[in-house]
């Protein structure tokens, strides 16, 4: 292993958020009060933007070195020490985590300064600020740490972040519900990832090279090979783990169901944690662990299974969806299915790419049907909308250019990526010809619902009323031009990664040192070409679908939606109804077995007290027998105290020491019993 | 024969200030005080110091009785520490409860003796007669205010819980000796060496008993039954000191007995253990989800805590002892922090225990809402916090030790824990309403005893390294 | 027939035994802490007849000796404790005084 290059300001990448958000944090309130929200602001924006600049350093400082030593490391302390298991604060930054604090930091920037116009009005302006920023250094924390142990500190900061900015709004206790809701689906996430982090620490360290970190464990992987725990492949039992991990925080089947509620916290907040960053951290721990999960087939199998089932289920959810950014989440539930896809078929380049440019269209996107909301005083209904494009023109040609991206119309970002993705679907040798045409018909509805959504909320008449027509008005300027620069970016961004008939593929050589080289893919140019045009047919007719049905209108909706005795509509609307199974299931499930858990408290000790005072009675009553006249007193004594006290404790519950007593007792005797008959 | 006296000192040194407290009590006026916090807190750290001054050694005294090796200093310095925090937290509750300030503080230094005794003995009867000074002195603080009816039923159900459970443990004793021909642990355990044959029924008897006094001491389940009512009806500083210290204590004497010199004894029970341990986290767990007292609900927590420490015991060995005194320091942090933030909530009669009380409490009072939410998340295993590092080693020694089982339940546990931690910030920051608590200025002490144990909830997960390095030489000093 | 070591250990037993029921089925509150006694005697006599039959020393006699110290000042603090009860709640009966449950 070549020895990485120390620097010593990869910390401050990292940390400069945490600053602005302990600044703020702590002192906000106050300097909002006194001073104005310009010093909050100056306070939360200027850290991401210099952190932005060291990326750009660390980034071209990666660029300055040769392809395979493109390796950047800062160790801080040493934090966790134990016997074989050594866990630093170290950062580093390689190729992948480079694109990744890029996203993070450059997007981030832009919704910060976006932050600034659209939160003015909120008297908790300092409170958003300091978790906006938290927020940041804990994804940052995330992807550029160099070990398993410290990527779950920033795990789990992201996702307390999450919940208390979905939650933001309290004083509706729909918002609390939703960041609640966000919280523990994520919590059963995390319980697979830290699973997972522990199996691959046990099994390394059973061939005695315990260890977190992710070099090593890239290094010591292959001793892996072969060992088993329950007959299944600890490598396999590892990374399903893991992905389970990644379904919370990526919003995966069957994890899904928080990011649609999460859309209760404001939209910069849905834009940068629910779009383009945090929801990614699944798809970059894979492409992180890519060479335990190439390890590991049937994980690769269930990753790419339930990518695209995700991708499918949430684009035919987000068909019918009328809240304007329920539709923008379902999408994003969908395009991170995509990127499971091609995860899960080892193209985990592919996969990254996608993520970059997703991070650009959505975050476009959100932060667009923000300023509709913004501009209609909040409505977020989309039937109620319409003909903003006059209104609104800059929102309307950035949304547009973004709508043309996700839906893939070549020449843009989201073509680039999702063609590189369906094709390595196709060729890779994990892949097969049913996951591409499960990803094509994804496409297909992928285009429908977000002209759909286009031609809803930008063309036609408006159906807002009166009031909020005349106060239709443009976004301010420090929302706008972060709305321009990310347009530019949905169409730019895509040119980096061009398909290999198109020329060389920048993205996939920078991220080579990493990721290993892609498959060789076993199609020829003509192929990739022949599924491409396929698939830009598929996403066209969607497209017309779209434009006949919303702005032509000259197919009727109902037409559609009455198929199959409106049985369809009604599934996808509902969306599939899984909130209500999961609400019967679980919550019902726990808050039941919390009430079976009192309940034995308090019955378990009437039934031993019953129990034993009998017991006692019965022996007191034999004894009687044999003396009935000697002791006779005493014993009848003895029994009437015991049933009397019986009688009385069958009425109490607990709160009465003697009932704790006999408990104790009774707990002993079958402790005495289990251990006289299974181990003496 | 010569008595060496220095491994006393530091208990020396802390009867001796319980008694100049009590002395001191009787010709001062009521104004005044003040002067026995100061008295107490200085004799506290005057005993901290010589448990410093003595670090490294490895002495015996009263034929090897007592033992005086890091071990027992670690615990030394965490009882003194336990026994400091408490006093400084319950500085204003006993002024607001009319609760005799002298003889409450002597009580707590008393307590505090008998710790040291139980982690210092090397002989069972020993480890007996400081298990019930400190005891004895518990019982009492449970019920020293007189007023509230709830105080003298906690004390009442404590205490006769308490000496029955000591029964057992004084007749387990018992039988121990039978077996063996002594109490003192390195003879039991030569003799165990020499001849398994010399009434063995007697000697597993004997260790049963001993194992359920030590297991109502750390309320294992199902011997909790007393922790919720008696936790929620003592003076909160004293629940606290109890959480902590006495359970920190009980630990203590469990991991001298049996992590080392009679760990063969121990490897009989590893599974009964092993379910006590699992049951306690579970029970403790589900239960504290359905309360809505937060004190209830921090009782039930320290249930559900305790079976996370047993994983330690179970797990034994290096990695098991040192996680446990690791988890003992983080768990002692945050569970302080979490009582001290109940405390400052209290307004003269009028406690302030419900969730509904913690309302809109991060508005209020950012800072007391911020601390309150750092040792929420840190009992739930947030990292990086010392909850997260301490279950993480706990985990870790269940999985060295192979006891993956253990650690997946153990981690399902903190999973489910989230439940109910959460719901105190989600009132904190999501609701409006609830009690005010009490100003800043009247209660500097208390304020200093949170953010004592901020910084230990904070210093414990993000810089473990050196407190970890501490238990492991505490823990193998026994070796 | 000679009083060996198993008849006093079968005394402690039942003595113990004894105490064990006392503590169970008595509601009053000193009739409790009487069983308690009982349970520490049991164990004083198992000490004294170990010590005398089988260890080869005196400790257990002295151990006694400090277990019945003991006793005497549980008692102490158990009366006083009953002592407060009685004051609040006007009874000493252990299954009255059940404010505090879930």
């Amino acid at each position: 292993m070549e020895h990485p290059i120390q620097t010593d300001y990869l910390r401050w990448i990292v940390l400069l958020p945490l600053l602005g958000a302990g600044w703020n944090g702590l002192l906000g309130a106050q300097l909002q009060k006194r001073v104005g929200k310009w010093l909050v602001s100056l306070f939360a924006c200027a850290p991401v933007v210099f952190s932005f600049l060291l990326s750009l350093a660390a980034f071209f400082g990666l660029l300055a070195l040769k392809p395979e030593e493109r390796f950047l490391t800062d160790r801080v302390y040493a934090w966790l020490s134990l016997g074989s298991l050594h866990v630093d604060v170290a950062f580093w930054v390689d190729p992948l985590s480079a694109v990744m604090i890029l996203v993070v930091t450059g997007i981030g920037g832009l919704i910060h300064i976006y932050s600034i116009g659209y939160m003015h009005e909120d008297r908790s302006y300092w409170r958003y600020f300091a978790f906006l920023n938290l927020f940041t250094f804990a994804m940052l924390l995330l992807v550029t740490a160099d070990n398993l142990l410290l990527m779950f500190i920033g795990w789990e900061g992201v996702g307390l972040c999450s919940y208390a900015l979905i939650g933001f709004w309290y004083q509706d206790h729909v918002n609390t519900r939703a960041g609640n809701k966000a919280f523990i689906v994520n919590r059963v996430g995390d319980f697979g990832f830290i699973l997972g982090i522990f199996l691959i620490f046990w099994s390394l360290d059973q061939q005695g090279h315990g260890t977190v970190a992710f070099r090593e464990i890239a290094t010591f992987a292959s001793l892996l090979q072969g060992q088993e725990i329950w007959g299944i492949g600890v490598v396999t039992l590892a990374t399903l783990f893991l992905f389970l991990g990644a379904t919370g925080k990526s919003a995966q089947i069957p994890l899904y169901v928080w990011l649609p509620d999460a859309m209760q916290g404001p939209t910069p907040v849905s834009a940068l944690i629910h779009a383009a960053t945090m929801v990614t951290a699944g798809v970059y721990m894979i492409a992180r662990l890519n060479f335990l999960f190439s390890m590991a087939p049937v994980t690769l199998e269930v990753v790419a299974s339930v990518g695209v089932a995700t991708a499918l289920l949430a684009a035919t959810i987000a068909l019918t969806q009328t809240d304007i950014k329920r539709v923008l989440a379902y999408s994003t539930i969908s395009q991170l299915g995509y990127m499971f896809l091609a995860a899960g078929v080892a193209a985990y380049g592919a996969a990254i790419f996608h993520l970059m440019t997703h991070a650009f269209f959505k975050a476009c996107l959100f932060l667009g049907s923000g300023s509709v909301i913004h501009a209609m005083g909040g409505e977020q209904d989309m039937r109620k909308m319409g003909g903003l494009s006059r209104s609104l023109p800059w929102t309307f040609w950035t949304f547009t250019i973004a709508v043309l991206a996700i839906a893939g119309t070549p020449l843009t970002a989201g073509f680039f990526s999702k063609d590189e993705i369906l094709w390595q679907a196709f060729s890779s040798p994990h892949g097969s010809s049913w996951l591409w045409l499960l990803g094509v018909a994804g496409a297909g509805m992928t285009a429908f619902y977000m002209f759909r959504q286009l031609f809803l909320v930008f063309f036609g008449e408006c159906r807002a009323d009166h009031h909020v027509q005349e106060h239709l008005h443009e976004s301010p300027k420090v929302m706008t031009l972060p709305l321009v620069v990310l347009a530019v970016g949905s169409i730019a961004a895509g040119w980096i990664g061009l398909p290999g008939i198109f020329g060389p593929n920048l993205f996939a050589q920078w991220l080579e040192p990493v990721l290993g080289a892609a498959h060789e893919a076993h199609g020829s140019g003509a192929a990739e070409g022949t599924l491409m045009v396929f698939s830009v047919g598929v996403a066209a007719f969607g497209f017309y679908l779209a434009y006949l049905i919303y702005y032509r209108r000259a197919l009727a909706p109902e037409h559609f939606s009455s198929l199959a005795g409106g049985l369809l509509y009604r599934l996808s609307y509902n969306k599939y109804y899984i909130d209500e199974i999961y609400q019967f299931v679980f919550i019902r499930g726990t808050l039941l077995l919390a009430r079976i858990g009192v309940w034995i408290d308090q019955y378990i000790i009437d039934f031993i007290v019953d129990g034993s005072a009998r017991t006692t009675a019965l022996v007191s009553w034999v004894n009687g027998l044999f003396d009935n006249y000697v002791i006779d007193g005493i014993v009848n004594q003895l029994a009437d105290s015991t049933f009397a006290a019986g009688d009385k404790f069958r009425k109490v519950q607990t709160g009465n020491i003697n009932s704790y007593l006999y408990v104790i007792l009774g707990a002993v005797i079958v402790a005495i019993i289990v251990k006289l008959r299974y181990w003496s | 024969m010569e008595t060496n006296l220095a491994p006393l000192l530091p208990s020396a040194e802390v009867v001796l200030t319980a008694l100049s407290v009590l002395l001191l009590d009787l010709f001062i006026r009521k104004d005044e005080k003040g002067l026995l916090v100061w008295i107490s807190l200085i004799g506290l750290a005057l005993a901290g110091g010589m448990a410093l001054f003595l670090w490294g050694s490895h002495e015996g005294a009263f034929q090897d009785s007592i033992l005086l090796d890091d071990f027992a200093l670690f615990f030394t310095e965490l009882f003194l520490g336990a026994a400091a925090i408490t006093i400084l937290s319950s500085v204003h509750y006993v002024r607001e409860t009319n609760i005799h300030e002298g003889e409450f503080y002597a009580l707590v230094l008393l307590s505090t003796f008998g710790m040291i005794l139980m982690a210092a003995a090397n002989d069972l009867i020993l480890f007996f007669l400081g298990l019930e000074t400190m005891s004895i002195g518990v019982y009492i603080l449970t019920g020293m205010w007189r007023e509230r009816s709830q105080a003298s039923e906690a004390a009442m159900k404590y205490f006769l819980i308490g000496a029955f459970a000591t029964g057992f443990l004084l007749y387990g004793i018992a039988l121990i000796y039978g077996a063996a021909g002594s109490t003192h642990l390195g003879r039991i355990a030569s003799a165990l060496g020499q001849t398994k044959s010399h009434g063995s029924i007697i000697l597993s008897a004997g260790v049963f008993l001993l194992f359920v006094g030590l297991a109502f001491k750390v309320a294992a389940v199902p011997f909790h039954f007393w922790v919720p009512d008696v936790y929620d009806g003592a003076p909160t500083p004293v629940s606290a000191f109890m959480a902590v210290a006495v359970k920190a204590a009980a630990f203590a004497g469990w991991a001298r007995i049996f992590l080392y010199q009679l760990s063969p004894l121990q490897s009989e029970w590893t599974l009964p253990l092993k379910a006590l341990a699992i049951l306690t986290m579970t029970v403790g767990n589900l239960l504290a989800i359905s309360q809505s007292s937060v004190k209830r609900m921090l009782a039930y927590s320290s249930i559900a805590h305790a079976g996370y420490l047993l994983i330690a015991l179970v797990a034994g060995g290096e990695s098991g002892g040192q996680a446990l005194l690791f988890y003992l320091l983080s768990y002692a942090a945050m569970t302080f922090g979490a009582f001290g933030v109940l405390i400052a909530l209290k307004e003269g009669e009028n406690d302030h225990e419900a969730y509904s009380d913690f309302a809109g409490l991060g508005f209020k009072r950012p800072f007391l809402g911020m601390a309150m939410s750092l040792f929420m998340l840190s009992l739930a295993g947030f990292p990086p916090l010392a909850g997260f590092t301490g279950k993480f080693y706990l985990f870790r020694s269940a999985v060295v030790a192979g006891h993956i089982d253990l650690a997946i339940i153990g981690a399902l546990n903190s999973l489910l824990s989230v439940v109910y931690y959460l719901r105190v910030i989600v009132m904190m920051y999501m609701e409006e309403g609830g009690a005010e608590g009490k100003p800043f200025a009247r209660a500097p002490y208390l304020y200093l005893a949170i953010a004592i144990a901020v910084l230990g909830t904070v210093y414990l997960g993000v810089l473990p390294a050196p407190a970890l390095d501490l238990s492991r030489i505490s823990f193998i000093s026994l070796h | 027939m000679a009083i060996g070591l198993t008849h006093y250990l079968v005394l402690g037993a039942i003595l113990f035994s004894l105490g064990l029921y006392t503590v169970l089925t008595r509601r009053n509150a000193i009739s409790v802490l009487m069983g308690v006694e009982l349970i520490l005697n049991s164990a004083n006599i198992n000490y004294v007849a170990f010590s005398h039959f089988s260890s080869g020393n005196v400790d257990g006699q002295i151990y006694a000796i400090f277990v019945i110290m003991l006793a005497a000042a549980e008692a102490a603090v158990g009366l006083a404790i009953v002592l407060a009860i009685f004051q609040l709640f006007h009874t000493i009966d252990v299954g009255a005084v059940e404010t505090l449950k879930e």
